[in-house]
């Protein structure tokens, strides 16, 4: 009878039942997830807390147990793809030439590439704020341009590299106009 | 001329088609489809998503996204995901997702939407929204 109960519960509300889990974050902290559902608003922010819906009730809260969840997930779970990975190259002043000790980030971003199924690439030049702004929106570009060459001789299609300069709009290190650092002199790189 | 005008034009529309990528198939494994506009596309590593487009699995398949503001999500044998809606602004990460799930199971590591507002990233199911604040999460649909 209990059964039946149940089975007529799942019939009503359209045959359709969700679970939803919060993990902890990849550095293990725990985010937060609201959940808004005709049967009232709850918010999960404990590691493996979950929310089930889809009955008379209301969602119901409780804390799923790992083995639950690799079990429900397992597929989903191992189809995740690798976290985008963040590469930083530095240049000398006024020029599109690397600084020497960028050329293993180099390499190290080149050997990223090579390891994905499916590569694509976002480098993003920057400069820093000696000299006019259209002079540094050049050099950005061309600092960016010469990383995608790089890439593309490398093998990887020229659409599945964006590059763009930022000028000395995005300077990682504060400073007032014309005045040169190192540090601004770069182009981020994110390969996902 | 005309062949360089054509030319020209093409390379100025270029980043106008790139701009309506929304991300692209990361992992895949059995049979997935992409539904687009009426149109069924079998699935590609590296095929670039609309919004819009619905991600099918089969019971063999398995499908894992990258978009581009760094969320990744992944689905796992009979889901349907609907990618409903996409906006991204990359400069100051504003923006707009919303993710249906009708059926199957769903993995989600919020990118950088989520962390700049807590309201731009949504999931729907069936009987709930929720509501993403910078997290990884997991949803299933029977």
């Amino acid at each position: 009878m209990a059964v039946a109960v149940v089975g007529l519960a799942a019939t009503l509300a359209g045959c359709s039942r969700d679970l939803v889990v919060l993990l902890p974050d990849e550095d293990g902290k725990v985010g937060q997830l609201a959940v808004r559902s005709d049967g009232g608003d709850v918010v999960l922010d404990s590691a493996y807390a979950a929310s089930e819906g889809g009955g008379f009730t209301g969602p119901v809260t409780r804390t799923a147990g790992e083995a639950e969840v690799d079990a429900t997930f397992a597929r989903a779970l191992a189809a995740l793809p690798a976290a985008p990975a963040h590469f930083t190259l530095y240049f000398t002043e006024g020029t599109t030439n690397l600084e020497r000790d960028s050329a293993d980030e180099m390499q190290a971003m080149l050997d990223e590439v090579a390891r994905r199924a499916a590569p694509e690439v976002q480098v993003t030049g920057h400069t820093d704020r000696l000299g006019s702004v259209a002079d540094n929106d050049r050099l950005a570009r061309q600092r960016a341009a010469m990383v995608r060459g790089v890439l593309i001789r490398r093998g990887l299609a020229g659409s599945m590299v964006r590059a763009v300069g930022r000028g000395e709009r995005e300077p990682l290190v504060p400073t007032a106009d014309e005045v040169r650092e190192p540090r601004n002199r770069r182009v981020e790189i994110t390969v996902r | 001329m005309s062949v360089l005008r054509t030319m020209l034009v093409l390379t100025l529309l270029a980043p106008l088609t790139a701009a309506a990528d929304i991300g692209q198939i990361k992992t895949l494994a059995g049979g997935v489809t992409v539904l687009r506009g009426g149109a069924s596309i079998p699935a590609t590593l590296g095929l670039r998503l609309e919004a819009a487009d619905v991600v099918e699995t089969a019971s063999d398949g398995e499908v894992g996204i990258t978009f581009v503001d760094n969320t990744r999500m992944s689905a796992g044998p009979g889901s349907r995901i609907e990618l409903a809606r996409f906006r991204f602004d990359a400069t100051t990460h504003d923006g707009e997702f919303v993710t249906r799930v009708r059926r199957g199971t769903l993995s989600v590591i919020s990118g950088q939407m989520a962390k700049r507002s807590p309201d731009a990233m949504k999931v729907e199911t069936p009987t709930s929204v929720l509501a993403v604040r910078g997290t990884r999460f997991l949803v299933k649909v029977d």
